[in-house]
This record gives structure tokens, C-alpha cells and sequence, in this order.
């Protein structure tokens, strides 16, 4: 009896040891093999662009500049963009990351700040778009080169506007127009949604800048985005839910969601990027593209990704050069505008031309349109938290269990205590 | 007589060394490590910088600690009594003599071996808010269809729902081996004496069984606090964190947010939490624990 009861108290104690602590020890999974005895160099690029339907195309890619660099050979290790950050994080600390690696505006400060980016040196910087080159550069020295830069438009389902007799938008268009479409648009009972613009942190900081607000003051020592432009901004993102827009209860925000739907032919009008344009191509209705509509001005969202050479490379000469490939060369510039994918970084802007020729969507004109006005994403050392507390506070808002006022003042709580 | 006494010791470290080694590299080496780093500011990729209790202390007055630890007692408190009285009447149930008792007793033991990767996306599909089979199910019969894990109301319990399902087996398992450990003799004798079948069963069953509900309860209690994969696969801890648990934040905050220190440090505080309430346990189960 005595001895029982011992052993229970053994099981019981041994169990919340080797339970609660083992919950934090992972391995990673990535592996690294450096052989140069036959002369040859392997880098590896660790990357989330080419997921999901461009994996053939950064191929090519790499192709070309093996073909060219016969020395040095490049391993693609590609993950999705929702578990990339994360396994950055984890491979970097194990020291298991690989030579070169793609990063995206947001996450750049984050990571050159706490010293994982060789400072680069030979590339051609005249190659590039001035202001995408300045997006990556810190403290006068350049940590990344800018790899491609995509936009946010309005998708639009014309067959959908034509059944409802609705003009199709225009870059005139305001919320208010957008909202009223949406609005004679959305036919519950055929499950037709008018509209879909995630409730999130990119697509809130861009609604505040399309109501002339500023997210942090002038020298970023307070979040400033619970003004009267802020809360008229959510409010115009957590009204839609439920009335144009499915709701999280819907579906709303599962991976691939809001694609599917507009796949579907059930939805009529969609704030989604151009890198959506591929994995639309053979969708069986007829569908355009216009520059997001604004509220008091107009902005749009740019999306940059960079890439950079991890700190601690034992090739970073030859990691440098498959990078300055990647992101100058006229190959990587031909695959990227043929396959409609992220549009290159380069300063020739006629070099575009090619992309703005192809068809579906017709109106690719906007996507240019759209760089005239942007508004970047603000970005901190601590972005993940900052990213993730203006989702929650925004999703307990369309959840109807705090008032906007209420959700924004918190949320600022909640950045404010991360700039400190 | 001397050699000898170091002969024994050497085989028996042999033995011992199987389970000794992992144990120690595996178990001891991290629990040492993670308190050395609780101590510290740690992004995992810049040098450790030393801040003391800071971090113990940052983690106490944060918000999201508390709001963390409630869903977690929150997802115990659902957890714990659904896992038990369903395994219990699985127990129950199972416990006599029909056709296809072995089958039945495999067929709800055989979510404990699955993976709960698959066990989560199966639940997701089940109470997908939409098109899943329990909303229709519920809709053919006039009740109100909810948002399950899309609906920061519903998330948390439909954590619970397929937390309880798929460990029921293992409940089931020990109170299974629990029951069939009582002797018939004394079941009897409560027949003789004109007890029926409830009374038998809380009066003579119950008390007989508690050596293993004691088990049952102390494990379950530790499993629950650690819950993690369900919720990771099922809801990620959203929607708008509704559904957020101790061990998830641990996670974000190491592999999201490189705070690896105060990540260790919530660690720490868990596993005191949980050490405590096992304590209790252990000193309670005298008053109400029979050991036959």
C-alpha cells in the first residue's frame, strides 16, 4: 500500500518533469554540406517567394546562373511564407542556415539588427531602383538587395458586376463607391460575397494611410494610430464582415480562403496582390484588376523582398555573387515578367514594358498606378508582436467583444510598450 | 567482496545506461540550460545578456500571461471531466462479456496512437463552420450552427471536444484494467446485501476504482496543462488569441518573437504551477484514494 502509493507520487513527479520541459526543445530540421574538394562552391538560398506555384520559375533561375558560374552551385530550400520566418529564426540560431537568404521589408530591420546580415559590398548599384535599394540599407551600409516588389490591387469578378448591373471600378473610386457596390453586389442566399479585405495589420496601417493617418509619431517613440483616422479605418475593416464580407465564423482567414472564393465565381470584389495573377490565369470568368480605392487619399501597398548573406557564410564571395544574379540579372528579369510573378527590382523602368503587354488581367496599368502613392508598412525590431497585437486587437473588434476605440487603445498599449 | 561491489555497479550502470543517458542529455541537460537562460535577454542569435529575475518579473505584471494561463485552466476545466466520465463509461461499458469486445476496445484506443497533426485537421474538417459534418448535423435538427474554431468564442472549446475524443482510449485503458482489478468477490458480496446497480457501482466501484481515477486524474491534469499540439494545428491560438495556451505562447515567444529568456522563464513558471498542483494532489488523494 505504502509502496503504491510511492510509486504513483514517482510516476507523478517524473511525468511534469520530462512533460513540462520538453515542450521547448526542437531540432531543425536544415542541413548544410559544403563541398569545394572538387573546386566547386554549394550555396544554399533558404526562400518563401516561389512557394505555391513559382517554383519552376526560380529554377530557371538558378539554372541560368550555374549555367554561367560553373563553380558554384545553388540549393533551393523553399517553405512556405506563413512557417518561414520562423524556421529562419530557429535555423540562424542553430547555425544551420544557409548561405543566402531571402527576407521580406517588414522583417529586414528585425534581422539586421541583431546581426545575422553580411554587410555587402560588390554588387551593381546601378541596377537597381533607388528607393528599393534605400529599403534595404542601414546606418549607410547595405545588408540586402532588394529581389522584387509587388502591389495591392482590387481584384474585380466582371461577370458578377455585369449580372448585378454595377460599374466595374475605376482608380477614381473611393470607399464609398466600393462599399456601395459591395453592397448591391452581395446576394447571401446565392453565397455571392461583394467584398473581401482581411482584418489584419497590413491592410489596417494601409486603410490608415488612405484616411491621412500616421501610425507612429515622427521620431517612432509612440504608436499614433488611435486617432480619429485610425478608428475610421478599422471601423471601415471590421464593418465589412457579415455584411458584404464572410465572417471568421464563414471561414473568413483559413488559408486559402478568400483565393477559393474568388476562384469560386463567388466574389465579387477582392484586395489581394499581383502575385496572385498566375494562380488566376485559367479561372473560367473574366475578371480585372484596378487601383485600390481610397478614403480622404490615395495609397496602396507595396510588398519589397530582399536578400541577404547570412553573417556567419564560410562562401559569402560566391553568396554575393548568386545574389547579385538573382536580383540583376536580365534572366531573372525575363522569368519574373513572363510568369507574371513578383515584378524585378530594376531601375530601367522600360524594362517593365513586357509585363504590362500580357493579358488577364487587361487593366495592368494599375499595378504601375498603384506605385504612385504608396504607403510601406511601418516597421519595427520587435514587427512580429507589433504585427500580431493589431491583428488580435482588430479581430476582437469584427468578433463585436471590444469596440473599435476600445481595440485600437489597447493595441497601442500593446505597440507602445515594444518601441520601449 | 570489495571487487566484487564495484563488479555489480558496473553492470549495473550497463542497465542503467539506456534510459540514464537520454535522460540526463535529453531531460536534465535542457531543464539545467533553460533556467540559465531564463535568467537572461536572449534572442537566440545575439549574445546572452544577463538580467536576473527581470524577466520573472516582466512576465507576472504581462497581461498575456494571465490571459494564457486562463485558457489553459480554462481548456482543464472542459477537458478533464469530459475525458474521465466518457472514458470512464467506455470503461464501464466495454467491461463485460460481448461480441467484438476487442474490437471495440481498439477501435477507441486507436486515437491515442494517432498523430494529433491528423487528429486536428479530421476535427477541423468535423466542426468546419461551413460545409463540416457536425454543423450539418446540427442544422438538420434546429439547432444553432456556431462558428467552432473561427469563433473566438467557440475556438477554445472545440479544442476541448477533440482533446477529450481522441484521449478517451487511454482513459478508457486504465479504467478498464482498473475495474478488472476488482475483486468479484466483493461486488458480490454488495449484491448480497440488496445493493442495485447504481448503489453498487458509487458505493462499491467507484471507491474500488479510485487507485486508478487517481492516475488518471494526475496524468490527464499534466497533459492538460501542457496542451499544445491541438491547438497549434487546429486554431493557432487565434481567433484574436481566444485560444492561446501557456505552451503556445512559449512557442511564439521563442520561435516568433526571439525572447527566448522570458519564453524559459514562463516555462519555469508552468512547470511550477503544474508541480503544485500535483502536490495537492498527492496530499489529497489520502482522504479519498482506496487502496484495496
Amino acid at each position: 500500500m505504502k509502496n503504491n502509493r510511492r510509486r504513483l507520487t514517482a510516476v507523478a513527479v517524473a511525468g511534469i518533469a520530462s512533460l513540462a520541459l520538453g515542450a521547448c526543445s526542437q531540432g531543425s530540421a536544415t542541413s548544410k554540406d559544403d563541398d569545394s574538394s572538387d573546386g566547386q562552391t554549394t550555396i544554399t538560398y533558404m526562400e518563401f517567394s516561389s512557394n505555391g506555384g513559382h517554383e519552376q520559375d526560380l529554377a530557371a533561375i538558378v539554372d541560368a546562373f550555374e549555367a554561367d558560374h560553373p563553380d558554384v552551385k545553388v540549393k533551393v530550400e523553399t517553405t512556405p511564407y506563413d512557417s518561414y520566418f520562423t524556421k529562419l529564426q530557429t535555423a540562424l540560431a542553430g547555425g544551420t542556415a544557409g548561405d543566402t537568404f531571402e527576407l521580406n521589408y517588414e522583417n529586414f530591420v528585425t534581422y539586421a539588427e541583431n546581426g545575422s546580415l553580411a554587410e555587402l559590398g560588390s554588387f551593381d548599384e546601378a541596377a537597381y531602383k533607388p528607393s528599393l535599394l534605400d529599403a534595404f540599407a542601414r546606418d549607410g551600409s547595405q545588408y540586402a538587395l532588394p529581389e522584387s516588389f509587388s502591389d495591392v490591387v482590387l481584384f474585380y469578378n466582371k461577370e458578377l458586376f455585369d449580372k448585378a448591373g454595377v460599374e466595374t471600378p475605376t482608380s477614381d473610386w473611393t470607399w464609398d463607391e466600393e462599399a456601395a457596390a459591395a453592397k448591391k453586389l452581395t446576394d447571401k442566399g446565392a453565397g455571392v460575397w461583394g467584398d473581401y479585405q482581411p482584418v489584419q495589420f497590413f491592410e489596417f496601417y494601409k486603410a490608415l494611410a488612405q484616411s491621412g493617418g500616421s501610425f507612429f509619431n515622427e521620431d517612432q517613440t509612440e504608436a499614433t494610430f488611435d486617432s480619429p483616422e485610425g478608428v475610421e479605418a478599422a471601423q471601415w475593416l471590421v464593418g465589412k464582415p457579415g455584411k458584404t464580407m464572410p465572417t471568421e465564423a464563414d471561414g473568413a482567414g483559413t488559408p486559402d480562403f478568400d483565393t477559393n472564393l474568388f476562384k469560386d465565381g463567388k466574389l465579387a470584389m477582392w484586395h489581394s496582390g499581383i502575385w496572385m495573377f498566375a494562380g488566376l490565369a485559367d479561372a473560367p470568368f473574366d475578371w480585372d484588376i484596378a487601383v485600390e480605392p481610397g478614403n480622404t487619399q490615395k495609397a496602396s501597398a507595396m510588398f519589397a523582398n530582399g536578400v541577404a548573406v547570412n553573417a556567419a557564410s564560410d562562401n559569402k564571395d560566391a553568396a554575393e555573387e548568386w545574389l547579385s544574379y538573382l536580383t540583376s540579372s536580365k534572366a531573372m528579369a525575363d522569368t519574373r515578367l513572363t510568369t507574371s510573378w513578383e515584378l524585378p527590382p530594376v531601375a530601367d523602368e522600360s524594362l517593365l514594358a513586357p509585363y504590362l503587354e500580357q493579358d488577364k488581367p487587361a487593366n495592368r496599368a494599375a499595378v504601375m498606378e498603384s506605385l504612385e502613392s504608396v504607403a510601406l508598412p511601418p516597421v519595427i525590431a520587435r514587427q512580429a508582436e507589433m504585427q500580431d497585437a493589431i491583428t488580435k486587437e482588430l479581430g476582437e473588434a469584427a468578433a463585436g467583444r471590444k469596440s473599435v476605440e476600445d481595440a485600437l487603445a489597447d493595441a497601442k498599449k500593446a505597440v507602445d510598450a515594444l518601441l520601449g | 567482496m570489495q571487487r566484487s561491489r564495484w563488479r555489480t555497479l558496473g553492470w549495473a550502470l550497463v542497465f542503467l545506461g539506456p534510459s540514464a543517458v537520454p535522460l540526463v542529455l535529453f531531460t536534465a541537460v535542457p531543464m539545467v540550460s533553460s533556467a540559465w537562460v531564463s535568467l537572461h535577454e536572449w534572442n537566440l542569435i545575439s549574445d546572452m545578456r544577463w538580467v536576473g529575475l527581470d524577466n520573472y518579473r516582466s512576465l507576472l505584471t504581462d497581461p498575456a500571461t494571465r490571459e494564457v494561463f486562463w485558457h489553459t485552466l480554462l481548456f482543464v476545466a472542459g477537458y478533464l471531466p469530459l475525458v474521465y466520465v466518457g472514458g470512464l463509461g467506455l470503461a464501464v461499458a466495454l467491461n463485460r462479456r460481448m461480441p467484438a469486445n476487442a474490437f471495440f476496445r481498439a477501435a477507441y484506443f486507436l486515437p491515442v496512437v494517432t498523430s494529433w497533426v491528423v487528429v486536428a485537421l479530421v476535427w477541423q474538417w468535423l466542426l468546419n463552420p461551413s460545409d463540416g459534418l457536425v454543423n450539418h448535423l446540427l442544422g438538420a435538427v434546429g439547432l444553432g450552427q456556431p462558428g467552432w474554431w473561427t469563433d473566438p468564442t467557440w475556438a477554445l472549446p472545440s479544442v476541448i471536444l477533440a482533446s477529450a475524443w481522441k484521449d478517451l482510449g487511454f482513459v478508457m485503458v486504465i479504467l478498464l484494467a482498473g475495474l478488472q482489478s476488482i475483486p468479484g468477490d466483493v461486488l458480490e458480496a454488495a449484491d448480497v446485501d440488496g445493493a442495485g446497480g447504481w448503489r453498487r457501482f458509487w458505493h462499491v466501484t467507484l471507491p474500488l476504482l479510485s487507485p486508478s481515477t487517481f492516475f488518471v486524474v494526475v496524468i490527464s491534469l499534466i497533459n492538460g496543462f501542457q496542451v499544445f499540439d491541438q491547438v497549434f494545428v487546429m486554431t493557432g491560438g487565434g481567433p484574436a488569441g481566444s485560444s492561446q495556451v501557456v505552451v503556445g505562447r512559449i512557442y511564439d515567444l521563442t520561435f516568433r518573437y526571439g525572447r527566448a529568456g522570458e519564453a524559459s522563464a514562463l516555462s519555469w513558471l508552468l512547470f511550477a504551477v503544474i508541480l503544485a498542483i500535483t502536490a495537492v494532489q498527492i496530499r489529497g488523494q489520502k482522504r479519498w484514494v482506496h487502496h484495496a
